[in-house]
């Protein structure tokens, strides 16, 4: 019952991301990829992962946020980019038709659905955390006590990501960089 | 099929990047190929009738282990998700930077570029 | 009606529903980094719904007024203090036991389950949870004040 369902919503999120690639309004688009990105939580809930649904539906609404900042007060229509069979559009439907028909074997070769990794793998390292998670870190959520205990560097390289990006976003936005642009392209008309 | 359907995404997205000329589109389109590779990691880990990840002191340790899904998968998710905020920010900042010089969105009008 | 502030942000109803709201948003997601380590969520989590309340501010009453609540400076000064404390308590590992990262706490058989327990887990968690939360309010009040749609010269605070 839970794969219909979790079936039925991911034919959801197929049908939004198409709707979010082909339509030429942006804003249109962008409204799209947040049913995506809602359903996508939904989806997480019944996966039993509520760190993730929580986690994806805040993460959601600010990154709407951001892109709505960034369309709402442009030109909103992504002009039509010609013919519907252009040739770079053959190229790119060839290319992914072509990563389906190589990754055919590979879908071959997966456990069916509902079976996890860890059931074939005795010492998978999942079960040492599960089975020692509590008594070792004494934390009952078990992903919490993977992220800051068992594997904290990931976690530390993590933070370091996003405060590269932080830093990166600010300083490409910053006031200060205009005046320097502009004397850039002065330079160059003269 | 849960599997191909989630490899579905990730190839709708990918398409996205190949043909759109709208920067907003692609960066859209990566944040498509992003809940797919997010779900097809978290699929694997998935158990029939699983339960949370979470330890429950009202059930027996032996029954709890044979019914909670896999962990792992989930926590570095959870990385990689927070992870995609800032690279979203840091693609909007740039796409917006761009659009203050070159006035569009469209990269086949955006000339400067080539020096 | 002379307020500065009636005049920015969105109408009087908006506004009202943010000021009941905001409270509770922010609380929520105290309470998600708080007990991180024994319910669904966590420092990444409770950061971006702690932001969110900032957010829902600067958009239902204007950049001003989310300045005065949360300045772009105090933002700075909380990402920074957030790497530090995760920092802090993996380096106190590395004195305490002598392994980088080490959960140098141990938690007794009777604490299990509740709040102070988890070792270094809560203290990482609250770390974690200020850094995210100034990171994504700081980025937003960036890309408010710079739109798209915005003059290239407008003169902004440089600080």
């Amino acid at each position: 019952m839970t794969e219909i369902i979790i079936i039925v919503l991911i034919l959801l999120m197929i049908v939004g991301a198409l709707v979010a690639i082909e339509t030429p309004n942006l804003l249109h688009s962008v409204i799209s990829v947040g049913a995506v990105g809602f359903l996508l939580s939904i989806v997480f809930l019944f996966l039993s992962a509520p760190d993730l649904a929580i986690t994806q539906i805040a993460v959601e609404v600010v990154a709407l946020v951001l892109l709505l900042r960034a369309t709402i007060r442009c030109e909103r229509d992504d002009p039509s980019p010609g013919h519907w069979l252009s040739a770079g559009r053959l190229a790119a439907m060839v290319m992914v038709i072509m990563l389906v028909i190589f990754s055919a074997r590979m879908f071959a070769e997966f456990p069916e659905f509902g079976r996890p990794v860890i059931d074939r793998f005795a010492d998978a390292p999942s079960n040492t955390y599960l089975r020692d998670g509590l008594e070792e870190t004494g934390a009952a959520n078990i992903v919490t006590a993977v992220l800051l205990d068992f594997r904290a560097y990931d976690t530390l390289g993590e933070a370091t990501v996003l405060f590269c990006a932080v830093i990166g976003a600010i300083s490409v936005l910053r006031p200060k960089a205009k005046k320097r642009l502009h004397e850039v392209d002065a330079e160059v008309e003269l | 099929m849960i599997y191909l359907l989630s490899f579905v995404l990730i190839l709708i997205g990918l398409y996205g990047v190949l043909t759109r000329h709208n920067i907003i589109k692609i960066v859209i389109s990566l944040l498509v190929m992003e809940y797919g590779i997010h779900l097809f990691l978290v699929v694997q880990g998935y158990r029939t009738g699983g339960v949370p990840p979470i330890v429950d002191s009202g059930i027996e340790k032996e029954l709890w282990l044979q019914q909670t899904v896999d962990p792992l998968p989930q926590a570095l998710v959870l990385t990689s998700i927070v992870i995609g905020l800032g690279v979203l920010a840091l693609m909007v900042a740039l796409s917006i930077r761009l659009h203050q010089r070159c006035g569009t969105f469209d990269i086949r009008k955006i000339k400067k570029l080539r020096g | 009606m002379n307020d500065p502030r009636e005049r920015t942000g969105m109408s009087m109803i908006v506004k009202t529903a943010c000021g009941w709201l905001k409270g509770f948003i922010l609380l929520y997601g105290i309470h998600v980094i708080l007990y991180g380590h024994l319910t669904p969520g966590g420092g990444f989590a409770g950061g971006v719904i702690a932001a969110a309340a900032f957010v829902l501010i600067m958009l239902a009453e204007g950049e001003q007024s989310a300045l005065q609540s949360f300045s772009r400076k105090a933002a700075s000064t909380w990402d920074c203090l957030g790497v530090l404390i995760f920092l802090l308590v993996a380096v106190l590992g590395l004195f305490v036991v002598g392994t980088f990262f080490v959960n140098f706490l141990t938690t007794p058989e009777s604490a299990r389950l509740t709040l102070f327990s988890g070792g270094i887990i809560p203290p990482s968690n609250i770390g974690i949870g200020l850094k995210v939360c100034a990171s994504v309010y700081l980025v937003l009040l960036v890309l408010t004040t710079q739109r798209p749609g915005s003059s290239p010269s407008t003169p902004e605070d440089a600080s």
